[in-house]
C-alpha cells in the first residue's frame, strides 16, 4: 500500500514542499537493490522531498528460491538443509524447529538431556543473531569497532557450532530426535572458555554504545511503531517486544523444556531503533543465563530419542544385522514412513516466532509445508516507518529490524 | 649464494629493470578493489572473511568499492535468482576494465541444491567468471584461497589482453559490450 | 503458560455465533482447526477479532494449499489466527473451487495480510477481492504460471546436465 503524504502532492505531480530551496517537485531515489547501505538484496523506491521521505515502495523476491516447492519434493530429513537458508544467521534455531515439528508429527518423546542440548546450541544461535545486527547498526551509525570486536566473538560461536556438527554457518544440526552425537569434552571446554570472555567483550561493547550520547541521539525516534500498529502487521520477535508487547513464544509455549529456565523477557517502549538495540542487547544477556542454567542443570541420559528409523545406524550393524539394514536402506531412500497429519509448530527464531506448518499425506515428502517468516510478515511495515523520517534514519530502521533476504524471499 | 659484502655496491639512486607489464600487474594484484555482490548466505561468510579473523584487507582489499564504476573484481556471493539476474549483468556492465570475476559457492557458481524454477543456474549464465569457489557456503579459507587465485590472474595479466580478439569474443558470447569502446 | 481457553468452549461460542457457517470443526494435535463457507470467512475473523471473550486479534500465518484430485475444493486458504491475551490459536480454513478461486481479502482487518495475500496468490493463483494491489511479489511479473501448483515442476526447464530419469522429471 502506498503511503504517501497524499494531499500534498498535486495533480500534476509536483509537491508543496516545506523547503524553500526545491522548486515544489519530487525527488525519486532508488534504494536497491544492490545498495551498499541495505544489507541484503530488496529494492525501496524513496519519494523524497529533500532529506525527508514522503513514502516508498518495496520490490522483494530477489532471491526467491522457492522452499516451500523445494520441501515438497524431499524426504523430510533432507529438509533440515533448506531450514539452514532461511535465516542463515542462525540457522540451529530454524533446523531444530523443524526436527521439532517433525517429531510432533510423529509423536515422539525426546530425552531431557537432548532438550538441554537444543536450548543451548539454540540460545548461542540466538546470540550469533542478534550480534550481527548490532554489530551493524553500530557499523550504520558510523561505529566500525564494534563489529571488528564482535565479530570475533561470533566466530567462537561458529568454533562451538563446529565442534557440534563440523559446519560453521548452515550447519544441518542435530536429527529428528535429537543430535547425531552427544557433546564432546573440547565443545565443554571451548563453551566454559566462551561464556568466560564473551561477557567482557560484549560489555565493552554495550558501553561504547548503550549510553553514548551520539549514538542515543542519532538512534532514539528513528524508524518507531506503536504498539498497536507493530500487532496490526503481525510483528514478532525482538522488533514487537521493543514497541512494548512482552510476548515471546518460549515464555507462552514453551518447547523443548524452556519452562525450566528462568529469564526475563526485554521490553521496550517506543519500537524505535535504539529500543530493537536495547532489546537485543539484553536478550544477549538473557541468553547467556539460560545457556549457564542449562549447563548446571544438564541432566544425564542419551542425547537422542530412540528412533531407528532417523538415525542411521552404525556400519558394523548394518552388515550383521536385517533390521540395521533394512533401517539404513530406508533413511538413505527416503522411504521413513510418516503418518498423515496436520502440525504447526513454532520457535522463537532470532527475528521471532519462527512457524512450521506441516501437512502430511503419509507420502515421502511433506505435502505441504509453509514456514511462517518473521522477517517476511515485518518488513512490509517499513514505510511506514519510514515516511516522514530521513533517508539516513531509513538505513538505520532497515538494519534495526534485521531483514535477512533469506527468510524474507523464501 | 655469496655473502652480501661481496656483492658490487652502486652508490645513488639506482634504478631497475623490468617490464611495464609486470609491474602494473604487480601493483594491480596488490590493490584489488572488490565489489561484493552478496545477497545470502555466502554474504555472510564473506563477512566473515573481512571481519578480523580472517581479514581479507591482508591482501590489499582493505577497501570493499560498493560502487562498481571504481570496483577491479566482482564477488558474487550467493544465489542469484532469475530476477537479479539483469541486475547482476548491468553491475557488471558499469565496471571499468580491467575487471574480474569471483563466483563465491555453490549457488553462484552452479545454482546449488536450488535447482528450482526461479534460480538462475549458475552466474556464468549471464557474466564471465573466472574463479569459482565450491562450497554451500565456502568457509573463509576458501574464499581467500579463491581470491589469491583472482591475483594469480591479475600478475599474469597482460596490459594488451583487454584489447585482443578473444576478450572480445568472449564478451560477445554473453552480449555484453567493452565499455569505453 | 497454559490457555485460559478450552477448545470446546471456543467452538462452542463460536458455533453460537455463526452455526452452520461453521462447515466442520476438529482438533488435530490439539490446535482447534474449523471449515468456514467461502464467503464468510471474512465476517467470521471480523468477530473473532472484536469478540470480548475470544480476543482472537493477530493474524499468525495466512498461505494456501492445493489439493487438485478435491473436485470443486482445489484450493484452501488457511489461516491461523492468535489470540496474545488467552493464548489461543486458531486455524480456519476455507475452500475455493478452480474455477473461481477467490476469497475477500482481510487487509482492511489486518495490515499484514498484505503481502501474505500477495505471496499466496503469486503461488497458487487464488485472488483475494478488495486487497489493494494484488500483483506478484516473489516472482517476477512476467511469469505466467503458478508454481505452486501442483502440475507444476520444481525444476529449472533450463537444465541440460541432468538426466531426466534420476531426477523424476
Amino acid at each position: 500500500m502506498s503511503t504517501w503524504e497524499e494531499e500534498k502532492i498535486h495533480d500534476d505531480g509536483t509537491y508543496e514542499s516545506s523547503l524553500d530551496t526545491i522548486d515544489g517537485s519530487i525527488a525519486t531515489l532508488n534504494l536497491g537493490p544492490t545498495h551498499p547501505a541495505t544489507h541484503g538484496i530488496f529494492q525501496n523506491i524513496l519519494k523524497v522531498d529533500g532529506e525527508k521521505i514522503l513514502g516508498s515502495e518495496q520490490t522483494i523476491g530477489y532471491i526467491h528460491r522457492a522452499f516451500e516447492k523445494l520441501a515438497e519434493r524431499r524426504p523430510y530429513n533432507q529438509i533440515t538443509t533448506i531450514t539452514d537458508r532461511l535465516n542463515y544467521c542462525s540457522s540451529p534455531i530454524n533446523n531444530i524447529g523443524w526436527h521439532m515439528t517433525v517429531e510432533k508429527l510423529i509423536g515422539a518423546e525426546i530425552p531431557k538431556r537432548a532438550q538441554y542440548m537444543r536450548v543451548i546450541i539454540m540460545e548461542l544461535a540466538r546470540i550469533s543473531d542478534h550480534l550481527v545486527c548490532n554489530a551493524v547498526i553500530g557499523v550504520d551509525t558510523g561505529a566500525l569497532t564494534g563489529f571488528t570486536y564482535l565479530f570475533q566473538q561470533r566466530e567462537k560461536i561458529y568454533d562451538l557450532f563446529e565442534e557440534v556438527c563440523g559446519a560453521r554457518l548452515t550447519t544441518n544440526m542435530g536429527r529428528i530426535g535429537g543430535f547425531e552425537r552427544d557433546f564432546s569434552p573440547a565443545f565443554n571446554e571451548k563453551l566454559k572458555a566462551f561464556l568466560k570472555d564473551f561477557p567482557k567483550v560484549f560489555n565493552e561493547f554495550d558501553a561504547l554504545l548503550s549510553r553514548n550520547r551520539i549514538f542515543m541521539d542519532r538512534t532514539r525516534g528513528a524508524g518507531p511503531i506503536s504498539a498497536e500498529r507493530a500487532l496490526e502487521y503481525s510483528f514478532v520477535g525482538p522488533n514487537l517486544r521493543a514497541a512494548g508487547v512482552d510476548y515471546d513464544v518460549r515464555v507462552m509455549e514453551p518447547y523443548s523444556s524452556y519452562e525450566d529456565f528462568d529469564f526475563e523477557v526485554p521490553v521496550g517502549t517506543t519500537g524505535d531503533t535504539y529500543d530493537r538495540f536495547q532489546v537485543r542487547q539484553e536478550e544477549i544477556r538473557q541468553s547467556l543465563r539460560i545457556i549457564e542454567q542449562a549447563l548446571a542443570k544438564m541432566p544425564e541420559g542419551s542425547y537422542k530419542a530412540d528412533l531407528p528409523e532417523f538415525y542411521l545406524p552404525p556400519k558394523e550393524e548394518v552388515y550383521n544385522n536385517m533390521e540395521a539394514l533394512i533401517y539404513h536402506f530406508k533413511i538413505v531412500m527416503g522411504e521413513t514412513p510418516i503418518p498423515a497429519g496436520e502440525v504447526y509448530h513454532c520457535v522463537e527464531g532470532g527475528n521471532g516466532e519462527l512457524g512450521f506448518y506441516l501437512i502430511s499425506d503419509g507420502g515421502r515428502s511433506p505435502y505441504r509445508l509453509q514456514f511462517r517468516r518473521p522477517c517476511f510478515i515485518y518488513y512490509q511495515a517499513y514505510p511506514e516507518m519510514i515516511t516522514g523520517s530521513s533517508i539516513s534514519d531509513a538505513v538505520l530502521t532497515l538494519s534495526s529490524m534485521n531483514v535477512i533476504a533469506g527468510e524474507l524471499d523464501a | 649464494m655469496g655473502k652480501i659484502e661481496d656483492l658490487e655496491v652502486f652508490n645513488g639512486e639506482g634504478y631497475q629493470l623490468s617490464r611495464l607489464d609486470k609491474v602494473i600487474a604487480a601493483a594491480r594484484a596488490n590493490s584489488v578493489w572488490p565489489l561484493p555482490f552478496a545477497t545470502s548466505c555466502c554474504g555472510i561468510e564473506y563477512m566473515g572473511s573481512m571481519g578480523s579473523n580472517y581479514d581479507v584487507a591482508r591482501f590489499g582489499m582493505e577497501r570493499m568499492s560498493f560502487s562498481p564504476r571504481q570496483a577491479d573484481l566482482l564477488i558474487v556471493a550467493g544465489t542469484i535468482s532469475k530476477k537479479l539476474a539483469p541486475i547482476l549483468k548491468q553491475v557488471y556492465e558499469q565496471m571499468s576494465e580491467p575487471k574480474w570475476v569471483l563466483s563465491v559457492g555453490a549457488c553462484a557458481s552452479s545454482g546449488g541444491i536450488f535447482d528450482t524454477y526461479s534460480v538462475l543456474q549458475g552466474i556464468d549464465r549471464v557474466i564471465p567468471v573466472d574463479v569459482y569457489v565450491p562450497g554451500c557456503p565456502p568457509r573463509p579459507e576458501q574464499i581467500i584461497d579463491g581470491i589469491m587465485k583472482i591475483h594469480e590472474l591479475v600478475k599474469h595479466e597482460g596490459i594488451r589482453n583487454r584489447y585482443s580478439e578473444e576478450y572480445k569474443a568472449k564478451l560477445d558470447k554473453y552480449n555484453i559490450e567493452i565499455n569505453g569502446k | 503458560m497454559a490457555s485460559k481457553l478450552t477448545n470446546e468452549a471456543v467452538i462452542e461460542r463460536i458455533k453460537g455465533q455463526f452455526g452452520s457457517d461453521i462447515l466442520s470443526s476438529e482438533t488435530p494435535y490439539d490446535f482447534l482447526t474449523i471449515e468456514v463457507q467461502a464467503n464468510k470467512q471474512h465476517e467470521i475473523i471480523e468477530w473473532l477479532k472484536k469478540d470480548e471473550m475470544l480476543k482472537i486479534s493477530f493474524l499468525t500465518n495466512l498461505g494456501g494449499v492445493h489439493y487438485p484430485e478435491q473436485a470443486g475444493r482445489e484450493f484452501a486458504v488457511v489461516y491461523h489466527l492468535q489470540s496474545m491475551v488467552n493464548n489461543f490459536r486458531l486455524r480456519l480454513k476455507t475452500y475455493v473451487s478452480k474455477e473461481n478461486p477467490e476469497v475477500a481479502s482481510i487487509v482492511d482487518l489486518y495490515v499484514g495480510a498484505n503481502w501474505m495475500e500477495r505471496e499466496t496468490f503469486d503461488f497458487f493463483g487464488i485472488t483475494f477481492k478488495g486487497h489493494p494491489n494484488l500483483v506478484r511479489i516473489l516472482n517476477e511479473d512476467s511469469m505466467d504460471y503458478f508454481p505452486m501448483r501442483k502440475e507444476y515442476h520444481l525444476e529449472d526447464a533450463t537444465r541440460e546436465d541432468k538426466d531426466d530419469r534420476f531426477f523424476g522429471r
